[in-house]
């Protein structure tokens, strides 16, 4: 199968109108024949289900939790970008394309993310007109703020709760479409599977958290925004509930996945502290503008950081990237953090965490305003470790944030399977092999906002379905699968928990299929986690039944997706023998140890074709074309 | 970090379903760590349970940031436990002692149902937020973002009472079962917005009418949703609410 991109001609900067003039429009009196599936109610699920609604689709959303406004998104801080140049400093719509496809290493596709940049400024104007809390310039203007390096101010936020304000945003807009009728919500569902007829996408397995009951939903189209995988680690920043099942499912059934070994891990992280722990929390990569991080020049030195004399600590950022500093880019930081603990360099109990100081910052600039700056920041710490930056340095490590890999998506938004539309972090689309501070938010509420719904017009008014039920055979299979595999994990009276096996599973990715990666490490992950699994499935220990409320079963179900999926992310990073993005391949590096990328055999998308259970997948390569851009290597020094 | 262990007895409220009923069950649990959640003690807890072949005990969660609103209980009569504008998962076990009996329930009010052991149903919430809590736009057609400006205190305001994070235990705190907090902190939102300015009687009319419909109690001013508030959301909410809901009763 050739991947089909179905990148309009013409200029950049004209594609995206001249696509939406080219696409065949659904007559409007027509649409509410329609029925369409959304699965996830995270910025691009909400977004995409209350704008569908609006245009006069009939829509039925589906989401794991309680309400809608508990998705992941909800916990981003930071901000999302735009292009609208408030600040006059020198953004347009080519600069934050160009950073975002430099940001991702150059393995992204040109025409969406230039899309992506032109559509920014139209959703800053949405969620302004939705009433959401901007911060605001004593004028009355927005504000804005530098992130995550970038040399303009394009980030627009609302304090530490920009995903907050954004995602309650598009749930308010949802919860107006419910209330009209035009939106049907079944929260508390979890998809098992999707339902493919005649080669389509025509609907989804549920199974209904409550009461266990597993039923089928049929439709015309059907929508993923279902997030990331980031928890295939056990710890990451992501939601305890983010999961890969619904896209996994998707591709066991014939979507491709794409780039699934490209993980961003992020360096401002709260270190592990104890076996128990169950996630990791973010901090602010803006902490680094002012903290200086070091570690002890000497191997195992344990003494408080204030009785390490200023020549004995290695402030070891500033040594090996004098311009740049703390402030390399998270994948260098990261990396670095990692590097120094695996020298035992690491401090605190366990040794897996470095120093970030503010003493300098305080001293400088005095204690009232770097409180002014971080203040919310230092509380969150002290809360969280009893420990007050103020008076010793703070402790950080990376921890896995953000996943780029995603089911491959053509322009359209549309996987490998008709009728299958991806949106959010669940695709792979925007952010090559890295993903800039601020775009997650933007790209999510692009696709739901503006490009699906313009999108998926086309395919609805170009084909021809046949009306099916919800009785119709495929769908009793599936059902009937879902449940096999729900009893045969009750029934299964192990020893080990879920938790238990999940770690397992965690910390070996963590180690051969983190930051930094080699051939031995990965063909070791790859010969471990097949027995990981078939262990799970022999000894895991699920309590309580499935017709309640089960959250050992939903865990369960959850971490056998993982253990599948885990093997097609070690598969992708041991075929991309070049460092590029957020991680390093050990064997692809400068004479200077720094990450070497490999246009010339590896500027395509790996998309990944299931092959059967216990099969290796299948390649499929989308070779990347840059016009607009010329591809150069990253330097910090 | 200080790593010190605590051994505690915990009473805590089992329930298999919605339609059955409930009673307090005790453990013990040891070797706690003062650094952990007291989500992460329940995470030890439910562990020690499963292998033991008992039923772990059910609790909702997410994101453990105290943001996305889905964790909560009543911990020795406080929602949320004793720490002030702390929610459930980031309560750290360093705030208590050493053989301390904790009571640990559910939220309850006669809108909130339990669906089991300390997960409640709060979807009513939902419904008061489509009752009005919205601005009434499409997507596209917005103007530009800076077409009407806002002064930066009254966007702070607004923030202020946007910070809801709809956890409901304000609904739970409440001698009332009331939800006038959370409705007040919204329509505080809205109306302080000049985007929000337009429907702001509707909105006020319809959210306290769909809140009363769906069971919520009336609020007889105790405080107690502002104390166990973990965003700290301020009374003063309730009583622009009331404002607002006088002002459109009276001249619509
Ligand atoms: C701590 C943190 C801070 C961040 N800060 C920023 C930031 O400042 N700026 C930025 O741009 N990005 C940030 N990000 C990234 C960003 O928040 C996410 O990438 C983005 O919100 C993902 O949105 P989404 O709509 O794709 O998915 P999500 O918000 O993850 O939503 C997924 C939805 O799918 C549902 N779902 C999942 N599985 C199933 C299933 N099997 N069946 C039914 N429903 C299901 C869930 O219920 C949920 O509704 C941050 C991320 C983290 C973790
Ligand atoms: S789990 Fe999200 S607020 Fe507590």
């Amino acid at each position: 199968m050739i991947l089909d991109a179905k990148i309009p001609s013409g200029p950049l900067a004209e594609k995206w109108d001249k696509h939406r003039f080219e696409t065949r429009l659904v007559n409007p009196a027509n649409k509410r024949k329609f029925t369409i599936i959304v699965v996830g109610t995270g910025l691009a699920g909400a977004s995409a289900s209350a704008t569908l609604a609006e245009l006069g689709y009939h829509v039925k959303t589906f989401t794991i939790h309680d309400s809608p406004r508990r998705a992941h998104s909800i916990a981003a801080q930071g901000g999302i970008n735009a292009a609208k140049n408030y600040q006059n400093d020198g953004d347009s719509i080519f600069r934050l394309f160009y950073d975002t496809i430099k940001g991702g290493d150059f393995r992204s596709r040109e025409a969406n993310v230039y899309r992506l940049a032109q559509i920014s400024n139209s959703i800053i104007d949405q969620c302004v007109a939705q009433g959401i809390p901007f911060a605001r310039e004593y004028g009355g203007t927005l504000a804005n703020r530098s992130f995550g390096g970038a040399q303009v101010s394009r980030t627009f936020y609302a304090r530490g709760q920009t995903g907050q304000q954004l995602l309650l945003g598009a749930y308010s807009a949802l919860m107006r479409q419910v209330k009209m009728r035009k939106v049907e919500i079944l929260p508390r569902r979890e998809m098992l599977d999707l339902i493919v007829i005649d080669g389509r996408a025509r609907g989804i397995v549920v199974r209904d958290m409550r009461s266990g009951r597993i039923s089928s939903h049929v439709a015309d189209g059907v929508v993923l925004a279902t997030g990331g995988y980031g928890n295939v680690y056990f710890l990451s920043t992501n939601a305890m509930n983010s999961n890969v099942t619904a896209a996994w499912r998707a591709c066991k059934q014939g979507a491709f996945f794409a780039n699934p070994c490209f993980v961003q891990i992020h360096p401002t992280c709260i270190p592990v502290h104890g076996d128990y722990q169950s996630k990791l929390t973010l901090m602010s990569e803006s902490l680094r503008n002012d903290g200086r991080v070091w570690v002890p020049k000497k191997v195992g030195d344990d003494r408080d950081p204030d009785r390490i004399p200023e020549e004995e600590r290695d402030y070891y950022l500033e040594k090996k990237y004098p311009s740049f500093g703390n402030l390399v880019p998270r994948d260098v930081a990261s990396r670095n953090a990692k590097e120094q603990c695996d020298q035992e360099k690491g401090v605190g109990q366990t040794g897996r965490a470095v120093y970030l100081d503010f003493a300098e910052a305080i001293e400088r600039d005095g204690l009232e305003m770097i409180l002014k700056k971080y203040g919310n920041l230092f509380q969150m710490y002290e809360k969280i470790t009893a420990s007050d930056p103020r008076r010793e340095p703070m402790m950080i490590y990376p921890a896995v944030h953000y996943t780029m890999g995603g089911l491959w998506v053509d322009y359209n938004l549309m996987s490998t399977i008709p009728g299958l539309f991806v949106l959010g972090e669940a695709n792979f689309s925007d952010h090559g092999a890295n993903r800039l501070g601020a775009s997650a938010l933007m790209q999510g509420l692009a696709d739901g906002y503006f490009v699906l719904p313009a999108t998926i017009c086309g395919y609805l008014a170009e084909t021809k379905l046949a009306p099916v039920k919800s009785d119709h055979v495929v769908c009793e299979k599936g059902e009937k699968q879902a449940a096999d595999k729900i009893s045969s994990l009750l029934n299964c009276s192990g020893k080990r928990t879920v938790d238990d096996f999940h770690k397992e599973l965690g910390r070996l990715l963590w180690d051969y299929c983190g930051m930094a990666r080699n051939r031995n490490g990965l063909e070791t992950a790859l010969a471990k986690i097949p027995e990981i699994r078939e262990e799970f499935r022999h000894n895991v220990l699920v309590p309580g039944k499935n017709e309640s409320l089960n959250q050992s079963l939903e865990r369960a179900g959850r971490l056998e997706d993982y253990l599948e999926f885990a093997e097609m992310m070690v598969v992708d990073a041991l075929q991309r023998r070049e460092s590029c993005g957020c991680h390093l391949r050990e064997e692809s590096q400068t004479a200077e140890g720094e990450a070497r990328r490999d246009d010339e055999n590896y500027a395509y998308v790996a998309a990944w074709e299931f092959a059967g259970d216990g099969k290796s997948p299948k390649l499929h390569r989308e070779n990347l074309v840059f016009e607009n851009v010329t591809l150069s290597q990253r330097s910090y020094k | 970090m200080s790593n010190d262990k605590i051994g505690l007895t915990l009473k805590i409220w089992r329930q298999p379903c919605s339609h059955s009923k409930g009673k307090f069950e005790t453990f013990h649990v040891n070797n706690i760590s003062s650094d952990m959640s007291f989500l992460e003690m329940l995470d030890v807890l439910n562990e020690h349970l499963t292998l033991g072949g008992k039923q772990p005990v059910a609790f909702d969660h997410d994101c453990r940031e105290g943001i996305c609103g889905m964790c909560g209980a009543v911990v020795n009569g406080q929602a949320h436990g004793p720490e002030k504008g702390t929610t459930l998962c980031q309560l750290h076990m360093r705030h208590f002692r050493n053989g301390d009996t904790l009571v640990i329930e559910p939220f309850r009010a006669r809108a909130f149902k339990v669906e089991r052991d300390l997960v409640v149903n709060r979807s009513p919430l939902d419904k008061i937020i489509q009752a009005g809590g919205y601005v009434s736009v499409n997507t596209g057609g917005a103007p530009d973002g800076n077409g009407v400006p806002v002064a930066q205190d009254t966007a702070e305001q607004a923030m202020d009472a946007a910070a809801c994070i709809g956890c409901g235990a304000c609904v739970a705190a409440c001698p009332n079962g009331s939800a006038m907090l959370f409705v007040g902190a919204k329509v505080s939102q809205l109306v302080l917005l000049p985007q929000g300015y337009p429907e702001r009687a509707g909105r006020a009319l319809n959210m306290v009418a769909e809140m009363d419909e769906l069971g919520f109690g009336n609020c007889g001013n105790e405080r107690e949703c502002e104390a166990v508030c973990p965003k700290s959301i301020s009374i003063r909410n309730i009583a622009r609410l009331n404002r607002e809901f006088f002002k459109a009763a009276l001249f619509g």
